[in-house]
């Protein structure tokens, strides 16, 4: 039994599917490794999907360098929590450059779930000897970071918000969504590297 | 023999060459060997430049930007290669243009014992990750090698390392630009 006080209601595919509904080619998606990946295609699969299956630690990066090369355009980084922990430092990147196209959400479920769900460090402290972490507040690192309007949205009452601020809020927009910890069918898109890059800019710039 | 008209810093030169391949994006983590380069490009109205927290954001950022149509350079030292060699597989897996510009230290009489092994490292681990190395020794080769490894990466799609020797940068002055 989970010690956090606030244990998650909010399930991840329903929420992606939200936030990604409607979608056209003013949307530019970026999923990071895992979860993110399968929850972005478990919404439709689209070219101008970029998911990824390795790279741990990219999505942020490239939602920042594709949101520079295309300020017209809305540019959505989902990606994870583990993902997230890795990348500290781009945040505060993200921060030097403040792009007003740029929303990125974390759907923090306080797991590695592709590697057996061990603890992050979002979980909390004294969860006992092999599921505690440091109660690590992602949404507080990336104010800390400069970017200001980060924010927890952690009830099902503060969906619709979070849509219209991901996909139309003046940027950057970071959002740290608690997600539960589920067993979900995968959901794959294209594997090669190569190939979804190429259709992604086919898509957007009419060629590979 | 006449008097040749005095080059351009080579530095300068490198500024050229991005502006010929209509560079859009550069990255660096601040350096004194390619100080002169990043204040030129963050003084450039067609360069967006971005100091990065460590080297690695650079690859993923490359990415980005070529997906979004936009050419991009990262700028580190050796120091730096070491942080980036996971995400040096992504120009591999996603086959985009990448090059990146190194200025050597724990090559050729550098003082400090600590910049030996990554130094010594750097081609290694580059060529290990499927990068193109181009290397340069002396001001007079700089403008024609950087433009060379723009054409290796932008037109054949490769990823591309400069190795800007040691020999060529000086060896570290502390203080001094």
């Amino acid at each position: 039994m989970s010690t956090n006080k606030s244990a998650a209601t909010l399930q991840r595919r329903p929420l992606v599917k939200q936030l990604l509904e409607g979608a056209d080619d003013n949307l530019l998606v970026i999923a990071g490794l895992g979860s993110s990946n399968w929850d972005i295609t478990a919404a439709g699969d689209r070219p101008l999907n970029m998911p990824l299956w390795g790279s741990m630690g990219a999505p942020v990066g490239m939602g920042l360098g594709l949101a520079m090369a295309q300020p017209t355009k809305r540019v959505l980084v989902i990606t994870g929590d583990g993902d997230m922990l890795m990348s500290l430092g781009s945040l505060a990147t993200v921060a030097t450059q403040m792009p007003e196209n740029l929303a990125i959400v974390v759907l923090d479920n306080e797991k590695f779930g592709e590697t057996g769900n061990q603890a992050t460090h979002t979980s909390p402290r004294n969860n006992g000897p092999t599921d505690s972490g440091a109660g690590t507040d992602l949404a507080m690192i990336a104010r800390g970071c400069g970017i200001p309007d980060a924010t927890t949205v952690r009830d099902s009452s503060e969906v619709a918000d979070l849509v219209k601020d991901v996909r139309s809020k003046k940027g950057p927009v970071f959002r740290l969504v608690k997600v539960m910890v589920e067993k979900l069918e995968f959901v794959m898109p294209p594997q090669d590297g190569a190939h979804l890059k190429d259709r992604f800019r086919q898509a957007l710039l009419g060629h590979p | 023999m006449t008097a040749a008209p005095t080059q351009p810093d080579w530095r300068d030169q490198i500024f050229e060459v991005f502006q010929d391949h209509d560079i859009k994006q550069v990255y660096h983590v601040p350096d004194a060997g390619h100080g002169r380069l990043i204040e030129a490009c963050q003084r450039s109205n067609s360069i967006r430049t971005l100091a990065l927290t460590t080297e690695e954001e650079g690859i993923p950022l490359a990415a980005g930007a070529w997906l979004g149509g936009q050419r991009s350079v990262l700028l580190m030292q050796s120091s730096g290669v070491g942080n980036t060699i996971n995400l040096m597989g992504m120009p591999k897996t996603l086959r985009f243009p990448f090059l990146t510009l190194i200025t050597m230290r724990g090559d050729w009489g550098e003082f400090n014992s600590w910049q030996y092994p990554m130094g010594q490292g750097t081609p290694k681990v580059l060529e290990a990750m499927g990068v193109l190395l181009y290397s340069v020794e002396t001001a007079d080769e700089v403008k024609a090698t950087v433009d060379a490894a723009a054409r290796s990466a932008f037109n054949g799609g490769q990823a591309v390392a400069v190795l800007l020797r040691q020999k060529l940068i000086g060896i570290k002055n502390f203080g001094k630009k």
